[in-house]
């Protein structure tokens, strides 16, 4: 295998990269402007928001900005997670490809990143790269969602091929992506863990059948995909045959950490919480009236504290990972942080904007979009493995409390006490 | 705290630690509780060797700090302070050495050697016991005359204000701010000393009734010390939220330890989810709090313009989530956590005092949104 090992000496110094960061991003992007959420955009309106977003993404590539971490080989620019960070900041107020950070860049690209051969990483990160290539998430089932490992997609292996059946839930976006990263089980008669495996399956491929979930406030980004005989071939299987829960947990790391990710372009500040970033907090308040309130003023206080606080506390988890001082289950600890935080900000927002958050004029939805985000205030609190999980996590594998009592730990999964199959 | 340091910081926090396991035990802070000044004179001149004064302190002054960062450096300090709840008035006194090393003329700076020595110890007169109480009220007045300055006003609660021979007083003239450098035996200086929650922190009223002092007694120029009083405050916070990790620290390790040794129904505390989960989120907030007093640390040293915000997010968070994390600590030793004889209340009251003192959380989300809506105007 050969991968370009950089000498510290040959790395661009920091100040060297932000000045030359800065001089492209001036020069080449659009200054950032608020845009429709998903759920206010037609079809359409989404695709060529998509296909303006991936065109920015290219000229990205073509600069050398595009997967700073990633080694020049697979078409990044060998960077460091400093130089990423750096990058971050200096988008800050510029328009990048928000579309494409999660789930493409991270866990997806950061997954085949890690566990890819040199020839898969050859073949599909450069893609990635140039927007060519979108990747989704086939994780999720309808019966286990938080339980990952208890995959029932079955892939059985004819010839050089795989054949693919079941069913996933839960994909965003997979009705405008290329790929999915898709985990399914190659051996029922193995414990629960040891028969998995993971593919890279085109998402439109022959035999997927999609179908658009349509959520409590309107939004259909999610999908479930019904998959009968899909045929991927062993070149793009991730990973060993019947080892993809080794793939799986750090699939799982990346998808819990994506907060803290170098694969992720995130100005700081920047929407913390669903979008809304600190100062728009005072315009909400504003525009209902309430900037003089002091209940309202307090409550501003407390998410721009949690905000401040969310943006270190992130750094130190992904610092202390590095160190060693968490292990890196310890990513559990950022997933909670945004999940609580995001579930107390939607709240506020929606206490701020009082009753016009609840019926509103057409032509001005701008509180009455506080009421639907509350609505949906949980689902930052399940997507992604729910808080509760994390909170297993970090007291039993961070904390080292005792584990749960589990009942899939022994015995072939075929025997495994199952629900009825829920698709 | 900071999770990376110098080794230099790592042997200089090393040196406190274990002066603190040795001096500051429980046992030791519970004997102390009804002693009036709440530390030992050779106590307190043994941590102004080991560096508790000195770290603000320029070196041609007779100071100098570990790492070349002088309020990180004396945050891991504060740290341990926290982790041993321990005595003496840290916070006091490296800020009035460091303020009249960066202010002070020669003949003021004369009050340094004792300072750096332990021998003396000073007093922070910032606040004013005001109804509501708000960070940065001043009342207080120095007017100058001549060659004299006169002071009348009321400060408080001022920690170790009956024990320190040096006060620095903050006062009003005009529409600036005057500091004053009084010796705590100046006619017209009354202390009186406070009960209060901590084991072995004191406090006290300082009532100036017209006192008198030569103008050589102002630290700076009279009526332009803003700046000063401001960085003061801003290092006396961020030292605060270091200590309030560090209890918090100590309380969460306890506590972790408890929930494996204890036994109920047949299984360890630390075996049941409900119990689990609680503990998730008291790591978060452990965290999440070492974070942010790092962050703060950090940016005080810099000067930086966020700095504030830093600060004040701390003292919004901490105060609200240590507070919380030392009572769920409390609830979950169940009975014997509410007495005396155990040692997590010593935790409890360091954190409760420091979450009060330089603003609670209520008046620093205020803050916050104060500078949200000054940024928003700008924009």
């Amino acid at each position: 295998m050969t991968t370009t090992e950089t000498s510290p000496a040959e790395v661009e110094d920091l100040d060297s990269f932000r000045e030359r960061a800065r001089t492209w991003i001036r020069a080449n992007l659009a200054p950032s402007t608020p845009r429709l959420g998903f759920g206010d955009m037609t079809d359409e309106e989404e695709l060529a928001e998509l296909t303006r977003q991936r065109g920015v993404q290219r000229q990205l590539f073509d600069a050398g900005f595009a997967g700073i971490v990633v080694p020049t080989e697979y078409g990044g620019a060998g960077l460091t997670p400093a130089h990423a960070q750096v990058f971050s900041e200096e988008i800050a107020g510029y328009d990048y490809p928000t579309m494409l950070g999660v789930p493409n860049f991270t866990p997806c690209m950061a997954v085949i990143l890690e566990f890819g051969t040199h020839e898969q990483k050859l073949r599909h990160l450069p893609p990635i790269l140039k927007g060519e290539h979108v990747f989704v998430q086939f994780l999720s089932e309808p019966s286990s969602a938080s339980d990952a490992a208890g995959a029932r997609t079955t892939a059985v292996r004819d010839g050089d091929e795989w054949l693919l059946s079941g069913s996933k839930i839960w994909s965003s976006g997979a009705w405008r992506a290329d790929y999915g990263l898709c985990l399914a089980r190659t051996n029922w008669d193995v414990e629960k863990h040891r028969g998995l495996t993971v593919f890279l399956v085109p998402a439109h491929a022959p035999g997927v059948e999609m179908h658009r979930i349509e959520m409590l406030n309107g939004s259909k980004e999610f999908c479930q995909e019904f998959f009968t005989d899909v045929r991927v071939p062993d070149a793009d299987r991730i990973g060993g045959v019947d080892d993809g829960w080794t793939v799986g947990i750090r699939w799982l790391y990346h998808e819990r950490s994506f907060a803290m990710s170098p694969h992720l372009v995130r100005p700081p500040g920047a929407g913390e919480f669903g979008g809304t970033p600190d100062t728009g907090l005072v315009k909400l308040a504003r525009e209902a009236g309430r900037l003089d309130d002091p209940l309202a003023r307090d409550m501003i206080g407390e998410l721009r504290a949690n905000s401040l606080v969310q943006g270190e506390a992130i750094k130190r988890i992904g610092h202390a990972i590095a160190t060693g001082y968490l292990n890196d289950q310890g990513a559990a600890l950022s997933r909670l942080l945004t999940g609580v935080n995001g579930t107390r900000s939607s709240t506020v927002s929606f206490q701020l904007a009082g009753e016009a958050a609840m019926a509103w004029d057409p032509d001005d939805v701008g509180l009455g979009r506080r009421g639907i985000a509350f609505l949906s205030r949980q689902a930052g609190e399940i997507g992604g493995g729910t808080t509760e999980m994390a909170r297993n996590v970090i007291s039993e594998r961070v904390l080292g409390m005792p584990r749960e009592r589990a009942g899939d730990r022994e015995g072939p999964y075929r025997d495994v006490p199952k629900g009825p199959s829920a698709h | 705290m900071e999770l990376e340091i110098t080794e230099d910081q790592g042997f200089f926090a090393e040196t406190t630690r274990r002066f603190l396991d040795e001096r500051s035990t429980t046992a030791a802070l519970r004997e102390m509780r009804d002693d009036p000044v709440g530390f030992a004179p050779d106590y307190w001149k043994q941590g102004a060797e080991l560096g508790w004064t000195s770290l603000l302190v320029s070196e041609d002054d007779g100071g100098g700090t570990i790492s070349g960062r002088a309020v990180p450096d004396l945050a891991l300090v504060a740290f341990e302070f926290g982790k041993h709840a321990a005595p003496g008035p840290l916070v006091p006194a490296a800020i009035v050495a460091g303020a009249i090393s960066r202010r002070g003329t020669d003949e003021q700076k004369q009050l340094l050697e004792g300072l750096l020595s332990g021998d003396v110890t000073a007093a922070l007169c910032a606040g004013e016991p005001t109804r509501p109480a708000r960070l940065g009220n001043v009342a207080t007045e120095a007017v100058a005359s001549g060659d004299r300055v006169r002071l009348s006003g009321v400060k408080g609660p001022v920690e170790a204000g009956a024990q320190a021979q040096v006060l620095l007083v903050t006062a009003r003239t005009g529409d600036g701010l005057t500091q004053v450098l009084v010796p705590s035996d100046t006619p017209g200086v009354t202390v009186t000393p406070l009960d209060g929650l901590d084991l072995t922190r004191r406090y006290a009223t300082v009532e100036l009734e017209d006192v008198d002092l030569p103008a050589s007694a102002v630290l700076g120029e009279i009526g332009a010390a803003d700046a000063d009083v401001d960085w003061q405050l801003q290092v006396a916070i961020a030292l605060q939220l270091a200590e309030m990790v560090g209890a918090m620290d100590r309380a969460f390790a306890m506590t972790v330890e408890w929930s494996f040794d204890r036994y109920s129904f047949g299984r360890p505390l630390a075996s049941y989810q409900e119990l689990k989960h609680r503990f998730a989120d008291m790591k978060l907030w452990l965290e999440a709090s070492h974070a942010i007093a790092d962050a703060a640390a950090s940016k005080v040293e810099d000067g930086a313009p966020e700095a504030w915000d830093f600060l004040s997010a701390g003292k919004a968070y901490v105060g609200h989530y240590g507070v919380e994390l030392m009572h769920d600590c409390v609830q979950i030793h169940g009975g014997i956590g509410v007495t005396f004889e155990h040692d997590l209340h010593v935790f409890l009251r360091r954190v409760t005092v420091d979450s009060l003192q330089y603003g609670s959380v209520t008046e620093h989300r205020e803050r916050l949104t104060a500078a949200l809506e000054a940024q928003e105007d700008a924009a």
